[in-house]
Order: C-alpha cells, then sequence, then structure tokens
C-alpha cells in the first residue's frame, strides 16, 4: 500500500522529467537495463533514477579466450581497484597461458606473476597456445558458501559471492572448499578475501575493472536477467562452457573457446 | 605487509615444481591442524576404550577405565586450542556458537563438543566419582573438601540404591557415548571428506578412516600412560589388563591399516583425473611421512612387534618392552597419519598441474614450539586431574589418613 502511494507520488511529481531523463539514460548505455518495466521508471531517487534494487539482476562473465591477448591488464587493474597486496601470491584475477606441444606436452604458466624467469624457447613445435583469464566463478552452487561456518561469505541477490570481513574468522575453509584458488587470505585484515564482481562499481552502473580495461573486450559482463545485456547476447552466439563442471558448482563465468586442458 | 611473509612465501614460490594457482602458494592450514585431530583422536580412542569395560563387561581392563576418562577429558578440554590459535581472528570465535550456518560441517563443532563434553564425558565422569568424591569430601581438610563437596555438586546420598542408580546411569552414558565419541571423530573426519574440491581429502571413507586411526591412537596413549604412572608410582603392571588392550590394538590397527589400504587401492584402480598428481605427491612430497613414518614405522613395524609379543612366550619384561616401543611407534604413525593428511591435502595444486611446499616455522602462532605447547598442555591436564580425582576406589585410601588428599603413589 505504501509502495503504491510513494510510486503515484514520485510519478506525479517526478514523472515528466524523470522519465524523459531515465529514458535518455538507457538509451546511452546502450540499453544495458531493458528488462526492466516498459515505460517510465517508477521515481525512486529525486533524480529520477530507479534506486538499485539487486532482485532485479543476475551477474555473470563472459570470457572469450580466442579474444585474450594475454596483456595482463586485467590483473594490474584489479589489485589497483581492490587493494589486493602487491606481490604474487595474492590474485582476485590472473591470466593462465597454455602452450600445448606436439606430443600432447602442456606447459601452463601464469603470466600474472611478474618478473619470473622466461622458460627457456622449446625445441618442440607448439600444436596450439592460448591464454585463460582465471578469476572467481560465482558460483549458483558456491562450496565456499556452504562450508562458512559463520556465514560471512554469501551470495548476494544479485548473484555476486561475496566476503563480510567484519564477520570472517579467519578460519580459511572457504578457502579449502574452493575448487578454483581463487580465494586466498587477506594478510592485512586476516579475513578470507576474493573476486566481488567489482561490487561495488557495479550497483553503480559501473562495470568491473578488469572488464573496463580489457583492450580486446574479452571479458564481456552482464545481467543475466536483462535480455539486451551483452553477456546474454554472448552466451547465445557462442558455445559456452564453464570450468570444472563435474563438481556441480554451476559457475557463472561462461568461457567461449575453452580448450578441455583448461581446469 | 609482514616482510618476513613476503620473504617466505616468495622461498616457496622458487620452489613450486610444474603450474599452481596463485593463490594457492600459502598453506592455509598447518601444523595446528595438524594437532588439533590429532588429540579429538586421542579423546574418542581413550573414550572408547573405556566404553569396553562398561559396555562390554570387560574386567581385565578395569585398571585402565578411569585413567581413559581422565585421558579422554584432558585431551577434550584442550582439543578447541590449537583452533583457536589458528584463527586470523580469534576473538570472533563465538560467532560460531551464536550464529552458526547450518549448511557448515565446521559450524557444527561447537553442538558436537557440547554434547560431548557436557552430556557424555562430564556426566560420566561424575557418575564414576560421585560416590568418592563425598567420601574424599568428609575426608579431606579444609580448602580440599569444600572443593569435593562443589564437584560432587552436593549430594550426600551414598545408599545402595544411589550406588546401583549411579551404576546404571554410567551403562546408559556409555551406550549413548559410544555413538557420540564416533560423531566426534568421525565429524573432523567429515570436515575432510566433504571437500569435494580436494581429491586427497574427499572420500567417504575419510570420516571412518579418522575413526579408526583415533580408536588406534586413544588405545595406545592409555596404554602408554598406564605403563609410565605405575612405573613412576612403582607398582607391578597387571599383565593380564596389558596383553588384552594389547590384543585390542593389534586388532583396530589391522582395521586401521585394512581401511587406509582400501582407499588406497580404490583410487589406484578408479584412475581418477586426479590420480596422476597424487602419485606424484606420495612419491614427491610425502615419501617420508608416508610411506616410511606412517605406514612402515606407525603400522607394519608395530603389527610385527605385537604379533611377536603375542606369538612368542616372551616373560613379562620382554613383552612390556615390546609393548612399549610398539605404542611409541603407533603414536608417531598416528601424528603422521594426520600430517599425511592435513598438509598433504594442500601440497598439491587443484588444477592438478603441480606440487607446492610446505616449511615448518619454528616460532610464531603456527609454528612448532606451540603445536609442542598444545600437545604437552593436556598432559598437564591430566596430572592436575590425576592428583584430584584418584584412579582407584576410595576405599583403599585409609579414611585414616586424617582428611589427606590420597597419595598418587596410592592410585592406579
Amino acid at each position: 500500500m505504501n509502495e503504491r502511494r510513494a510510486f503515484l507520488k514520485g510519478a506525479i511529481v517526478f514523472f515528466p522529467a524523470g522519465g524523459i531523463l531515465s529514458a535518455l539514460a538507457r538509451e546511452a548505455a546502450g540499453a544495458e537495463s531493458a528488462g526492466g518495466p516498459p515505460g517510465p521508471a517508477p521515481a525512486g531517487q529525486p533524480n529520477g533514477k530507479k534506486a538499485y534494487n539487486p532482485a532485479d539482476h543476475l551477474y555473470g562473465m563472459g570470457i572469450e579466450i580466442d579474444k585474450c591477448i594475454g596483456c595482463n591488464r586485467c590483473a594490474v587493474a584489479c589489485k589497483a581497484e581492490n587493494d589486493v597486496p602487491d606481490v604474487p601470491f595474492y590474485f582476485r584475477t590472473w591470466v593462465e597461458r597454455y602452450t600445448i606441444a606436439r606430443d600432447a606436452e602442456v606447459l601452463v604458466e601464469n603470466i600474472s606473476l611478474g618478473s619470473r624467469k622466461e622458460t627457456a624457447q622449446d625445441v618442440r613445435e607448439v600444436l596450439r597456445t592460448f591464454f585463460v583469464p582465471k578469476l572467481c566463478n560465482h558460483c549458483a552452487n558456491p562450496p565456499c558458501v556452504q562450508v562458512c561456518p559463520v556465514k560471512a561469505t554469501f551470495t548476494t541477490a544479485d548473484g555476486a559471492v561475496i566476503v563480510d570481513d567484519k564477520r570472517c574468522i579467519g578460519c580459511r575453509y572457504c578457502i579449502q572448499a574452493c575448487p578454483y584458488g581463487a580465494r586466498y587470505l587477506h594478510p592485512k585484515t586476516k579475513t578470507a578475501d576474493k573476486c566481488t564482481f567489482c561490487y561495488h562499481r557495479v550497483v553503480k552502473g559501473l562495470q568491473p575493472a578488469c572488464v573496463e580495461v580489457c583492450p580486446t573486450q574479452a571479458r564481456v559482463f552482464g545481467d543475466l536477467k536483462s535480455k539486451a545485456s551483452r553477456l546474454v547476447r554472448f552466451t547465445r552466439m557462442n558455445k559456452i562452457h564453464v570450468l570444472k563442471p563435474q563438481l556441480n558448482t554451476e559457475p557463472k563465468v561462461y568461457y567461449a573457446q575453452l580448450d578441455g586442458e583448461v581446469r | 605487509m609482514n616482510p618476513q611473509m613476503t620473504q617466505g612465501l616468495a622461498e616457496l614460490l622458487e620452489q613450486v615444481t610444474g603450474f599452481i594457482f596463485p593463490n594457492e602458494i600459502e598453506i592455509h592450514w598447518s601444523m595446528l591442524i595438524v594437532v588439533y585431530p590429532y588429540v579429538t583422536g586421542l579423546v574418542a580412542g581413550a573414550f572408547i576404550l573405556a566404553s569396553l569395560v562398561k559396555v562390554f563387561n570387560i574386567q581385565e581392563i578395569q585398571p585402565t577405565y578411569r585413567l581413559s576418562l581422565l585421558t579422554a577429558l584432558a585431551f577434550l578440554l584442550v582439543a578447541p586450542l590449537p583452533l583457536l590459535l589458528h584463527l586470523g581472528h580469534p576473538l570472533r570465535f563465538y560467532e560460531i556458537l551464536l550464529t552458526p550456518n547450518p549448511t557448515s560441517a565446521m559450524a557444527m563443532f561447537g553442538f558436537v563438543y557440547a554434547w560431548y563434553l557436557m552430556a557424555v564425558l562430564l556426566l560420566e565422569i561424575w557418575f564414576e566419582y560421585r560416590r568418592d568424591l563425598i567420601a574424599m569430601a568428609r575426608s579431606a581438610s579444609f580448602p580440599l573438601n569444600v572443593f569435593y563437596r562443589a564437584l560432587s555438586l552436593f549430594s550426600q546420598d551414598v545408599s545402595q540404591e544411589a550406588l546401583a542408580f549411579d551404576r546404571k546411569a554410567i551403562h546408559v552414558i556409555t551406550i549413548v557415548g559410544i555413538p557420540s565419541a564416533f560423531l566426534l571423530h568421525g565429524y573432523v573426519g567429515f570436515i575432510f571428506g566433504s571437500v569435494k574440491a580436494n581429491p586427497w581429502w574427499g572420500s567417504v571413507l575419510m570420516p571412518i578412516v579418522f575413526l579408526m586411526s583415533a580408536i588406534v591412537s586413544g588405545i595406545a596413549i592409555v596404554i602408554f600412560l598406564y605403563m609410565v604412572l605405575t612405573a613412576l608410582r612403582g607398582e607391578p603392571i597387571e599383565m593380564a589388563c596389558l596383553d588384552k588392550i594389547t590384543s585390542y590394538l593389534f586388532y583396530a590397527v589391522i582395521v586401521d591399516f585394512s581401511l587406509e589400504a582400501l582407499d588406497f587401492i580404490h583410487r589406484l584402480y578408479q584412475s581418477e583425473e586426479s590420480v596422476k598428481i597424487l602419485g606424484k605427491l606420495i612419491t614427491h612430497k610425502l615419501f617420508m611421512s608416508l610411506i616410511v613414518i606412517q605406514i612402515l614405522l606407525g603400522m607394519l613395524i608395530p603389527l610385527g612387534i605385537l604379533v611377536l609379543a603375542k606369538a612368542r612366550r616372551f616373560n613379562d619384561d620382554l613383552r612390556k618392552l615390546l609393548y612399549f616401543t610398539a605404542v611409541i611407534l603407533i603414536q608417531l604413525g598416528i601424528f603422521a597419519t594426520r600430517w599425511n593428511v592435513v598438509i598433504g591435502g594442500q601440497l598439491f595444486s587443484k588444477s592438478f598441474r603441480g606440487l607446492m611446499s610446505y616449511k615448518m616455522e619454528v616460532m610464531g602462532i603456527e609454528g612448532l614450539l606451540v603445536a609442542l605447547g598444545v600437545l604437552a598442555l593436556p598432559f598437564a591436564v591430566l596430572a592436575v586431574l590425576l592428583r584430584l580425582l584418584p584412579t582407584k576406589p576410595h576405599e583403599e585410601a585409609a579414611p585414616e589418613l586424617g582428611g589427606a588428599l590420597p597419595p598418587p603413589a596410592r592410585t592406579a
């Protein structure tokens, strides 16, 4: 009842200006949230923008392996954006390089580790080679959330798996339970830390830092609930695979052209 | 960031073989988490040994009954300490008790622990000692008599009916206690066994293997304590008791060994995705602790010693020596078992492409010294418990002692 009254009141006051502004804003944003109600949005905020409602969204990421050039900008941007210690032991995202030789031997390196000694030039013929950006898969069935003894790590209504560092007791069970090695214990806070999809940016309508800086658009971020989102288009246009599907974690990071060698 | 830690991790990074996920370089569950299942295993094992007397009415091992109960209590009181010290935020531990996550195996710790301590162990010890506490409250001098009276919860009734009720209560508690002890340690095994991300841990056999190894280590520690205590007190060892307990130890080691062999053969035969890296883990990282210490020194040699001691009619002294050697080797082996599970499970990458290294600290909260302290603490607690609660029934402590506490030499 109250909601309806607020809606009507807001609509009467802000309808003309708010409607036009939000329509323009949506146009400018590439109709990213076209899944919302048609017509003018209810004016929840004075500027006419609809208040952020997590339940309206479900975030995921698409990664197109063939577009990744291994520039490592994503891993660098992530550390800068999220206060990840600048040492090669803690990563919210990183890039792996796979080199598969003709004798089927697989060489995997982490190019985000920085100044590591270069591997000697291999004389064997290279069969195929590619980069794989990795990050938390924000699983729909996350083992880390299941095992956290105090519910410090949880899934938000919009699908991000995040950690409450005011609540985490630092038992590290979640780190053990993650099949993807996506978690670490932050050396300053002594609590579990991981990719948040840059939640602080996303709720403001921005892209995660790694997506923002990717020069080849190998990373696609979007809302699975919005039919017009780039991510939904990405999953429509590509054959999709996820990491370790046999573990039934139901990842929301979708890979296109993923090689079977990648775990 | 701590520069020492950075340097330590940088050293470990140099020792990585193959490829690992970058966050895997830090070994998160280290020495203290090895100590934790070892200590709870001793609790469960010692209690199950005590239960044999009451439920299955095996009278030969009666001399170790009270010692087993007190051993279980001493180790149980210390069991949460390694967990607490290991937390990143130890002062937030109460969150796990007040607002536990019902889907988390670890969050059940508070319930399992409280149930076992309050509803099983303390209750059984209280009923077992109630009569003695009343008698000691009468004979002891001032501060102690009040203490004993408080411990007896101010009960006064030593009539035959009351004592019969005590015995009945102990019987019921023991019957509830056996599954509870299974729960306590099976649960610790479940914490590891339910981690599907880790093929070294994720096995349905894990809780059962934990339980059997707990029984092995618990029986062995009671034998060790019994032999040491009788020697300290200058009393003779009851060989019938010792022979009987070591037979149980022998059977328990056989079952434990069979289960672990089954687990090993099953993995090898199923030959899943992880089999190669686990093979490398065993040959490159765990050869000493798994093959040499756990299997050879901790199982096969003690089994041989026990067979030898049983098959040949050696004299008492030689048997004692053989038993004593066997139980020490078995303790070493079970500690290595915990090590191989906890540390071993973190030495290979979940990408199945590489191996990490673990370097034990000496100082520091996760270091060797703290771990040794935590391991020594239950023995100190047990010494206090044995002083306060004699392991021999009170009538042998003569009432004319004039209220003095029965000296430890009088107890067994």
